[in-house]
């Protein structure tokens, strides 16, 4: 017996049961992916350790290349290569400055399109790729499939690009939980949201892009006040500077492209190391094998970079005004993106602020650790109430489906958030069954008799398979309005059906109310029907297994002693059932025709190994 | 109908409650799910509902619900240490079955 610890009201998960969920924090630069394990929201790591991943799209002839490889790629495939595809989301031709990308760009309708030695890739397609791969890190690394993510996307996104965002990640095979607003997200993360009110600004500098955004806090709901920022901007334009100044501090008049890179690296990694030391050694070697060595102090970077940091601060100036709040109204400011490790940029925010911004997360991982708490309360992980500014509303009336014997069984149980998914498996209960009626119902009561009936319909085309074997994944998924969608789908064929119900329809406050005292009064008795049903339905599957072994090969195996003998306790128990309504005596007699063919069992499993081995040489039989 | 701690339980439940800081007791309830039937759930609870039946044990209300009351009758909730874990475990005399990870039983 597996022990027990005491978990918070309504956190205890049931067993088996997979509520995978992520945060995906789909970036310009780089895109991270994030969940919830032990309560901790974490980021997940690919195979080496990497948590970001470069949003990078390489086609090449035969695969699809994601991520650092890509990334690797960039300067000798330009074409083929497609970096920052989030600024092409949902935008047409015409809104793009084409003389800025190496890329082959074509005005498709609704959105512009790139044409690559592929074909045309649609900037969702592109995007859908990066999703792939994160989803396939997340399953690889939770084990198990994902009920669904919380994607996040810039506030300042209009419906096209978050439409465009979802069509993503639905062809990446991903169910959106919801888009979450960036700023949102961080906050999130930063537990904010649990505060009562407030006023709160987000300073997001990440590798090219630079957005503030002013959040107001009030009943639990978040509301985007104003946001600002520059397309242009981001921690790529520091590491130009550092690059700048290498190139006149060696006296270098041109740079072969391979000396360019090295030098953009070079300096990147002097600037990452002067975020916590106060100088440091660039060494590089060029082409013709001269090695060059130079000194930078923080001091000198800062110097360099001032006007970088002083152009972030008239967005946020604007964002202010915009909101209608003073410098000083607002409760606390969030650093996001990893360009807000420099210490002249927090120096910066926490100057115009008059306040220590917060940095004590990750600021790379800041937003997809938000979107990771919201994406594990949405997925229905977490109890109704605890989170007040998710809890748009619960279902009143646990919702289940008919099992065998009139039983139900409970898929979202009572006062769940919505919108919440659960998913759980199902099987076949006869050999060869193609079709599974699917019946849902509502209620607290054990048996469908006693429930309301919601919905029923059929999945067709399961291939025959022995009882057991078919294995048919059932979700229930309850959307933001309400919305009932139930699916079944056989998970080795792929078939799939679906129905679309609204479940609190016609239902008063008093009816629920009287539905559940009524299923508190009937407990014992539910019990006690819900064990004879249980007990009657094995029963019943033992009598079918046997009688239709006995028919295969009962006279091939069996003298006719023992096979009167079997015979009679399969009639003993059909007898039963037909008649007892005492679950004792049914489960006894169960036992006895389970004893009675422990040696027929045991002969057809022996005559089962000799038929599959019969004709088969040893060594084709060794590993 | 009853529904007891052993000591080492209460002792835990109570240490735990004190470390929360809040809390009215300890929720045991039973669900119909898992892959033998029923599971258990052992929760804090910070508020009784108007149909908990409530016992005391060693000074630790026990919040049981009407539906989940049958299935725990005479059940005896100790904490045990079990090798490297330790955690409570259910001595219900009405389980006639349980999975083989145990999470879930049969009655």
């Amino acid at each position: 017996m597996a022990l027990l610890q005491i978990a918070e009201p309504g956190m205890s998960a049931a067993p088996h049961q997979h509520r995978l969920a992520v945060g995906i924090d789909l970036g310009t630069t780089n895109s991270l992916v994030a969940t919830i394990a032990s309560g901790q929201s974490r980021v997940l790591p690919d195979d080496q350790g990497r948590m970001l991943l470069p949003s990078v799209v390489r086609y090449t002839g035969g695969e699809v290349v994601v991520g650092h490889e890509a990334q690797a790629a960039q300067t000798e495939d330009p074409r083929n290569t497609i970096v920052s595809v989030k600024r092409f989301m949902g935008r047409r031709l015409s809104d793009i400055d084409t003389t800025q990308t190496p890329y082959v760009l074509l005005d498709t309708p609704g959105m512009v399109s790139v044409d690559t030695c592929v074909g045309v890739r649609s900037p969702v397609e592109v995007s859908a790729d990066i999703l792939r791969t994160l989803r396939s890190r997340a399953e690889a690394s939770l084990g198990g499939e994902l009920v669904g993510a919380v994607i996040t996307v810039p506030a300042y996104f209009d419906d096209a690009q978050r439409q465009a965002t979802k069509d993503a990640a639905k062809l990446a095979g991903l169910n959106v939980l919801r888009l979450l607003n960036e700023p949102t997200a961080a906050a999130i993360a930063y537990g904010l949201d649990r505060a009562a009110h407030g006023t709160f600004a987000i300073y997001d500098l990440g590798g090219g892009t630079f957005d503030i955004s002013i959040l107001k806090l009030s009943r639990g709901m978040f509301e985007v006040l104003a946001t600002a920022g520059d397309a242009a901007l981001g921690g790529d334009d520091f590491d130009h500077r550092i690059a700048d100044w290498l190139r006149q501090h060696w006296a270098l008049a041109a740079s072969s492209p391979g000396e360019t890179r090295m030098m953009l690296a070079r300096a990147r990694s002097a600037k990452e190391a002067l975020s916590s030391a106060p100088t440091t050694t660039i060494t590089m070697t060029l082409d013709d094998g001269r090695s060059l060595t130079a000194e930078l102090t923080r001091e000198f970077f800062e110097q360099l970079t001032a006007d970088l940091v002083s152009r972030s601060m008239a967005p946020v100036r604007r964002a202010l005004r915009d909101a209608g709040v003073a410098a000083d109204e607002i409760d606390g400011v969030v650093m996001v993106g990893g360009s807000t490790r420099m210490p002249h940029v927090r120096a910066a925010v926490g100057r115009l602020f008059g306040q220590e911004p917060l940095t004590d997360l990750d600021p790379d991982q800041v937003v997809a650790l938000g979107a990771a708490i919201q994406a594990d309360v949405l997925a229905g992980n977490k109890p109704a109430g605890s989170e007040g500014w998710l809890l748009l509303d619960v279902c009143p009336l646990s919702l289940g489906l008919e099992t065998m014997g009139g039983l139900v069984e409970k898929v979202i149980p009572r006062n769940s958030t919505i919108p919440t998914a659960r998913a759980q498996e199902f099987t076949t209960y006869k050999d060869g069954q193609s079709a599974m009626a699917i019946h849902v119902v509502q209620g607290e009561r054990e048996l469908v008799s006693e429930c309301r009936s919601l919905a029923r319909f059929e999945l067709r085309g399961i291939p025959p398979m022995v009882a057991g074997a078919a294995r048919i994944r059932v979700t229930f998924q309850i959307d933001a309005d309400g919305l009932l969608s139930v699916s079944a789908r056989e998970q080795i064929s792929g078939v799939e059906a679906h129905i679309e119900v609204k479940p609190s329809y016609g239902l008063t406050d008093t009816q629920i109310a009287d539905m559940l005292t009524d299923a508190y009064g009937k407990a014992d008795s539910d019990m006690a029907v819900r064990m004879l049903r249980e007990a009657q339905v094995d029963a019943r599957r033992l009598v079918d297994a046997t009688t239709a072994a006995l028919e295969e090969d009962g006279h091939a195996l069996l003298t006719q002693e023992e096979f009167s003998g079997v015979q009679a306790a399969v009639h003993a128990l059909a007898e039963a059932l037909q008649t007892e309504q005492d679950v004792q005596k049914i489960k006894l007699l169960t036992e006895a025709l389970n004893a009675a063919t422990a040696n027929f069992a045991a002969l057809r499993m022996d005559a089962g190994i000799k038929r599959a081995l019969a004709g088969t040489r040893l060594t084709e039989l060794q590993p | 109908m009853t529904i007891t701690l052993s000591e080492a339980a209460a002792r835990h439940v109570q240490k735990s409650l004190g470390k929360r800081g809040q809390g009215v007791g300890l929720r045991l309830a039973v669900k119909t799910s898992g892959c033998s039937g029923l599971a258990y759930s052992l929760e804090f609870a910070d508020a009784a509902q108007p149909e908990d039946i409530l016992f005391d044990s060693h000074g630790v209300t026990v919040l049981v619900d009407p539906k989940s009351l049958p299935f725990l009758d005479g059940t005896e909730l100790d904490f045990v240490r079990e090798g490297l874990n330790e955690g409570f475990k259910f001595n219900n005399p009405n389980v006639k079955s349980a999975c083989g990870c145990g999470e879930s039983f049969g009655v």
